[in-house]
């Protein structure tokens, strides 16, 4: 042991400025030929950061697209899931609830046309995305709301859809109420 | 075929094709074989042995490994014991998150250490960048130390008789430098492109649309997903992980994420039969570790995608599958392969919360870290696997009326003892700690409700997962566990201690005491061990060592759950 | 010795392994065998269970069903005791039956005597002590196994070996040995006692078989800590289990406990491995072999390379003369002369087959006053000086082409070449010369025997590699080793040589054996992993081999090989066997744990079994009768295929894995349908 002991000691220093020091000091240089500068992509309404591209917030009110349930709130100083079981009788209560709150909102969506993310909450708590289905569901209240014809919402969804590499349809649930509130 | 079956399908064959020249390139690096790269490293990695007074050429036994595997990781443990509880006041915390405390610092410290990296703490909250830094030094140099000694027994193994079995520092050094390192360059880099942050700025602040005060955690994040990945640890910079959106900004980071997790254990295994120069011989192991795999991974992706019974039976549509505690740009195909890559891999790394998957995928979740060698921790997987390849040999040796024997050494009671002992240490730490627990908690459970997030049969899937995860080195959990007390603290840190370096003493004794062994050529009356039959005779160990001894406390978490819900 | 074979269950035979079993329920013996030691511990707890249910107790469920299941783990015990006590007493009626012949037997000691220097006292076999010297005349039976030291005799073996053609024993040389319970047929012998009373090789042999002495193989210890480490798991399977009943809310009584673990534990491989190590030393004495030890069985079973000596083992018998071949300018009859003169006195096989091929009257020659040249290793010669100062020599190629080049004569080249010839169609030629001239060549020829070329091939497919040993010249023994389809050879072999090869081979790794008889081979026997000396050898051979075969049979080894290969194999197999199991027991008995605290997991008992009380009765009882079930297969051993090894692993992880997954699945339910009429 004894003949390892300086080895060791030396060559944790050496490792810890490798990989400590070196190592993200050039991912960190590199970061700044990003166009985010490393520092997250912001959103800007009016010259007034409005959110991070990346991340979810709270969208509780009718007027916008509801995001997904979170078990954070939204806040984007923590993070996390519900980790609720699936047989768990109180999370389902609370999806049960969230189904007939949903209804509520949106009287004209009949139950078996919600999908289950919009009443489950995603595993960061930031989740950012809703499926197309899931912003369609909510045009009629959307439409009724801001007294816009639902055709041209579900234009404006179509124009915000993209589309992810396993080929699920979805909605940048940020970005398109922020396209809803630039829509003349 | 689906869209999102095809996704994963693309993850698993796009490792799969780049494993097999990184195993290669592996092999070469241990070999110390000629590759493109030495003329880049030799010169780094001669100023890294000058400094730190190392003559890399000077081989070891294995007592002599060992020796140098433990006291560095003896040093190492004080390092991050001193940073991690006294952050609060050292430089680069500009969130001002405190010190930790004794217990949790060594919880934290063995869970890195360890290559394990559960974590009992939220990265936003619980340590400062600083800290975040030194955890970043660990997954670096645990994974290093793990392939370093995967790469003794390795070379343990080879057809001769010797004593000396190559320098731990030179497999530790050359591991990181040339493996890790320039990997994890590639994929920060690829990481800061997607959008990833690396800043060493505090929180931002800002107001959202709807007008409230919103404040967002960031770091140099990109930095230590690439090597969190890469070396099967799996601690994230954010709490949620790889679910968080700046950890795992979109579905190709995903892919890219998602392949550097089972990269380099697929990749051992083909660095395996170059150095021993049995290709053979990998493919049996990767055939049993894939099939393996792919026969917890089949039902979960479908369960998965199935989505939640009693959800179902509320009313609504389930599309995307079960998609509570998921998130939307990965689907619940691309969770529940990630969910079982991270734990065959001994990763930990989620990018969908495990405690609300459904009952079988949980499962098969806990499977892969009770086996821990369907691929393993980058190094310590194919180590587990060499113990179940003993056993099997040993059966099957006697099966065709021979002293067992495993490429060209006899298996004896010395090695029996050793695989036995090693074998048995996984479920009794996984058990005894959910024992434990379960006889704290039933005895007086409303003290200890905050433990259980869940109640009845998920709530036991809960500590057993934890204590399974802490065992397998994994570092993911059922995280509705309310664990950040002394007594999660105290005891997964020991299991973590323990699974850690028990499992790499043994095996590695193991291939030094066969390394000395006169080496016997073969005969046809050999037992072959690249065949398919000796594959399914080590599948079968596998099955009813590791797997048959959880199946009563399996039955009573999932597979109870799943009944129950039916 | 030929009492029935086949029958493995003597009555008288079981009445002892019976009450042995019950013997071997005592905890200090069954301590070495650990996993049976836990099963005892499960009953002893299951006892008190039901004195403590007598005294009141509600929470253990009834009375009858833990009676039941007491009786049940106290049954499986005896019934490994009684695997391993059969296994014991079959061996131990073999061996007694070769002691038998050879107890009390009178014996005529020759003691210094009071009038005369050497006296006859008639003693009891028994006070024979070694370096006693007894004489024994035809007719008597010998004593004690020893070593002539005197005289010759043709002795009957056949109460050992079953062999009815009589053997000629005399005294020096290499067949000077006899075993005691022979009987001497003819002329008179004086014989030294080679060992103490029950120390000879039966002795030793009875006394391993017995237990006391027996001490485990590398293998089986190896296998016994694998199965302790089983049973380890097992344990902490079922103890954890309680607190998790506990958080469950699942009262599991102790019954099930021990059930479970009993069914889980390897019991089937722990109550037979024993009776499998004894049973595979009993099917050697069986084939007529004598082991020292256990090991020496398990070890052949690894053997690599096999020295076999040509004469006896790859020929029949001996090479006889087919042909005379002068030289140019030699008269055929003075050719034949030499010929018969040079092996009158040479008393070989070949020498005499010399002769009649010669074919004169021997009478005719005049041989008085001439002097015999014995064979020596170093000359390589033998012959006659005549009176007239003839030197008539007959001897290898090489030994007289010195001989006569060196006395500065040409060796012909017709002869020269006739000696290739003979020696590439697999004959001996022996050239004679007379006063070192070349004479000519005498063609010996060597029959191979039958169907030993697919002996060879056979061990071939074992791993097994073969090399003849013969004194020939490397062109003779080349064509007899192509023709037999040995592997490799070693010609004109000088006994270092076959110590040089088994060292060079043990230095590749590989392991040896080898049969011999003469004292000069008592090193390579030594040397060799496995040595199997011939009875009639030299006790210095017997003393350096770790078996002796008492059939002299070189063929043997063979057999050996593949006795040495069943028994790690039915090792193997049943330990297999034994594990599979579990994967039904499980299924059996965890559903049968929880299912009334937890109904969901009725879908977890696919084998639809009654109800949880006969789930598990089902299992034990089905874990208990699997051992007598298996106790035939345990003695008789696992049928050998030379098939390779994978092919063979293959065939026994279908049978034996695959087996043992399914029928317990079957078992179990066969017996839960009988069980369930009463729970």
């Amino acid at each position: 042991m004894k003949q390892h002991i300086l080895p060791a000691i030396k060559l944790t220093v050496v490792c810890i400025v490798v990989f400590m020091v070196i190592y993200p000091l050039v991912i960190w240089v590199a970061a700044k030929a990003v166009p985010a500068k490393g520092e997250g992509e912001k959103v800007v309404v009016n010259g007034k950061v409005v959110g991070y591209a990346l991340e979810g917030q709270r969208f509780t009110s009718d007027k916008y697209f509801n995001g997904r349930p979170s078990a954070v709130n939204y806040n984007a100083a923590g993070s996390g899931g519900s980790n609720k079981g699936p047989s768990n009788p109180d999370y389902l209560k609370e999806v049960s609830n969230r189904i007939d709150s949903f209804l509520v909102h949106n009287p004209t969506v009949k139950k078996e046309e919600i999908p289950s993310e919009l009443v489950t909450a995603s595993g960061s708590g930031l989740d950012p995305d809703i499926s197309l289905k899931a912003a369609l569901v909510q045009v009629n209240r959307i439409a009724a709301i801001r007294n816009r014809a639902p055709e041209k919402i579900q234009a404006l969804i179509q124009s915000q859809k993209t589309r992810s590499l396993n080929g699920i349809d979805k909605v940048n649930v940020l970005q398109l109420n922020v396209a809803l509130d630039a829509m003349k | 075929m689906n869209s999102e079956i095809l996704g994963i399908s693309i993850i698993f064959l796009a490792t799969v094709l780049l494993a097999f020249p990184l195993g290669k390139y592996m092999g070469k690096v241990y070999e110390g074989d000629k590759t493109l790269w030495d003329k880049l490293f030799n010169p780094f990695d001669k100023q890294l042995y000058r400094l730190s007074g190392i003559d890399p050429s000077r081989p070891m036994n294995w007592k002599q490994h060992l020796t140098a595997l433990l006291t560095i990781n003896l040093v190492w443990f004080l390092v991050s014991m001193f940073v991690l509880m006294n952050m609060g006041w050292l430089p680069l915390n500009p969130d001002a998150n405190p010190g930790m405390s004794a217990d949790l610092a060594f919880n934290t410290t063995v869970s890195f250490v360890s290559n394990t990296n559960l974590q009992h703490y939220s990265g936003e909250t619980g340590v400062s960048y600083l800290g975040q830094l030194v955890l970043m030094l660990f997954q670096f140099i645990s994974a290093g130390a793990g392939m370093a000694i995967a790469a003794v027994v390795m070379n343990a193994m080879k057809e001769r008789t010797t004593e000396k079995l190559g320098n731990f520092y030179f497999y530790f050094v050359r591991s990181c430098t040339r493996i890790l390192l320039p990997l994890s360059l590639v994929l920060a880099l690829i990481f800061l492109f997607n959008g990833m942050p690396m800043t060493f700025k505090g929180k931002d602040q800002f107001i959202s649309l709807q007008g409230d005060t919103v404040q967002v955690s960031r770091g140099p994040a990109a930095a230590m997903v690439a090597i969190k990945q890469l070396g099967t640890n799996g601690g994230g910079f954010f709490g949620a992980n790889s679910a968080h959106p700046f950890e795992n900004p979109n579905y190709f980071t995903n892919i890219v994420e998602n392949i550097a997790i089972i990269l380099i254990p697929i990749a051992f295994v083909f660095a395996l039969g170059y150095v021993l120069k049995r290709r053979r011989f990998a493919w049996m192991v990767f055939a049993v570790m894939t099939i393996g795999f792919l026969l917890l991974l089949i039902p979960s992706v479908h369960d998965e995608m199935k989505g939640n019974i009693a959800i179902a039976k509320l009313g609504i549509a389930q599309p995307l599958g079960s998609m509570e505690g998921k998130e939307v740009r990965f689907g619940s195909a691309a969770s529940a392969f990630w969910g079982i890559t991270t734990t065959c891999t001994s990763n930990g790394s989620v990018n969908a919360m495990h405690d609300s998957f459904t009952p079988l995928t949980g499962m098969f979740a806990m499977l892969g870290m009770m086996i821990n060698s369907f691929y393993g921790g980058v190094g310590v997987g194919f180590l587990n696997f060499y113990v179940f390849i003993i056993i099997a040999v040993f059966i099957s040796g006697l099966m065709v009326g021979r002293t067992p024997e495993l490429l060209g050494k006899k298996i004896e009671a010395k090695e029996m003892k050793i695989a036995a002992i090693i074998a048995l240490l996984h479920p009794f730490l996984i058990l005894a700690g959910t024992a434990l627990s379960s006889y704290i908690y039933s005895r007086n459970p409303a003290v200890y409700t905050a433990w259980l997030n869940n109640p009845g049969h998920h709530g036991f899937s809960e500590m057993l997962y934890e204590y399974t995860s802490s065992s397998a080195n994994n570092g993911s959990g059922f995280e509705g566990l309310g664990d950040g007390t002394p007594y999660w603290n105290i005891t997964c840190g020991v299991v973590m201690l323990l699974a850690r370096f028990l499992p790499i003493i043994g095996p590695v004794a193991i291939a030094g005491i066969l390394a000395g062994k006169k080496y016997v050529p073969e005969s046809a009356g050999t037992l072959k061990t690249d065949t398919g039959t000796f594959g399914i005779m080590v599948f079968a160990v596998i099955f009813i060592i590791a797997a048959l001894s959880f199946f009563p406390a399996l039955s009573l978490g999932p597979i109870a759950e799943y009944f129950g819900m039916k | 010795m030929n009492t029935d074979q086949n029958k493995l269950f003597e009555s008288s035979l079981v009445k002892e392994a019976l009450k042995q079993s019950f013997v071997k329920l005592n905890p200090a013996i069954l301590f070495r065998n650990p996993v049976m030691f836990t099963v005892e511990i499960g009953t002893a707890i299951m006892v008190a269970v039901c004195i403590w249910i007598a005294t009141g107790e509600q929470s253990q469920g009834s009375l009858t069903y833990n009676l039941i299941i007491t009786s049940i783990l106290l049954i499986t015990l005896l019934f490994a005791n009684f695997a391993e006590a059969i296994a014991e007493a079959r061996g131990k009626a073999q061996a007694d039956s070769l002691r038998k012949t050879r107890e009390e037997t009178p014996a005529k000691q020759v003691v210094l005597g009071e009038i005369f220097v050497n006296e006859i006292k008639i003693v009891p076999s028994s006070q024979l002590r070694k370096g006693d010297i007894f004489v024994c005349e035809a007719g008597d039976i010998i004593p004690m196994d020893g070593e002539i030291i005197e005289g010759l005799a043709t002795i009957d073996e056949s109460a050992i070996t079953g062999e009815s053609a009589p053997v000629i024993r005399e005294a020096g040389g290499d067949k000077s040995s006899v075993t005691g319970g022979t009987k001497v047929l003819s002329d008179a012998i004086k014989v030294r006692v080679t060992t103490e009373p029950g120390e000879s090789f039966l002795d030793k042999m009875i006394a391993l078989v017995e237990g006391a002495s027996r001490q485990k193989t590398p293998n089986e210890i190896a296998l016994t800590i694998l199965l302790a480490g089983f049973t380890l798991v097992f344990i902490i399977v079922c103890v954890t289990l309680k607190p998790f009943g506990d958080f469950a809310n699942t009262p599991i009584t102790i019954a099930a406990f021990i059930s479970l673990f009993v069914c889980l534990i390897p019991t089937t491989i722990g109550g037979l491995l024993s009776a499998i190590g004894i049973a595979g030393m009993d099917r050697a004495l069986r084939a007529n072999v004598i082991t020292k030890s256990g090991k020496a069985v398990e070890t052949a079973g690894d053997i690599d390379t096999l020295l076999l000596d040509k004469t006896g083992t790859i020929t029949i018998g001996n090479r006889k003369a087919t042909h005379f071949w002068p030289a140019n300018n030699v008269e055929d009859a003075l050719f034949v002369e030499a010929c018969a003169l040079s092996s009158l006195a040479d008393q070989t096989p070949e020498g005499k087959s010399i002769v009649e091929l010669a074919n004169l009257n021997v009478n005719s020659l005049h041989t008085h006053g001439a002097s015999f040249i014995e064979f020596t290793a170093e000359t390589r010669s033998s012959g006659i000086d005549l009176p007239d100062g003839t030197k008539i020599r007959k001897g290898a190629f090489d030994a007289i082409k010195k001989m006569v080049t060196q006395a500065g004569n040409a060796f012909p080249d017709e002869t020269a070449q006739r000696v290739t010839v003979i020696s590439s169609n697999g004959g001996t030629p022996l050239v004679v010369s007379k006063n070192n001239r070349v004479m000519g060549v005498i063609e010996l020829q060597d029959i191979i025997k039958p169907n030993i070329h697919e002996r060879f091939e056979r061990l071939r497919k074992m791993g097994v590699k073969t090399v003849m040993v013969t004194g020939d010249n490397p062109l003779t023994a080349k064509f007899i080793a192509d023709k037999a389809g040995v592997d490799d050879f070693i010609a004109e072999a000088k006994p270092e040589d076959k110590m040089n090869y088994i060292k060079k081979e043990q230095q590749g790794g590989k392991l040896v054996a080898m049969m011999g008889d003469g004292t000069n081979d008592a090193p390579a026997l030594a040397q060799a992993d496995v040595g199997v000396a011939m009875n009639s050898g030299t006790q210095a051979a017997k003393e350096a081999g770790n078996m002796v075969d008492l059939d002299n049979d070189p063929t043997k080894l063979i057999e050996i090989v593949e006795i040495g290969k069943q028994l790690l194999m039915t090792r193997g197999t049943l330990t297999t066997f034994s594990i599979a199991n579990d994967v039904a027991k499980y299924f059996a008995i965890v559903p049968a744990l929880f299912i009334a605290s937890v109904p969901a997991l009725q879908g977890m008992n696919i084998m639809k079994l009654h109800s949880p009380e006969s789930a598990i009765l089902s299992a034990i009882i089905f874990n208990a009768i699997i051992i007598p079930l298996l106790i035939p297969l345990a003695l008789k051993g696992v049928a050998y295929k030379p098939i390779g090894a994978s092919a063979l692993l293959r065939r026994n992880l279908l049978i034996y894995g695959l087996g043992g997954v399914i029928v317990p699945f079957i078992g179990i339910k066969l017996i839960d349908l009988v069980v369930s009429i009463w729970f």
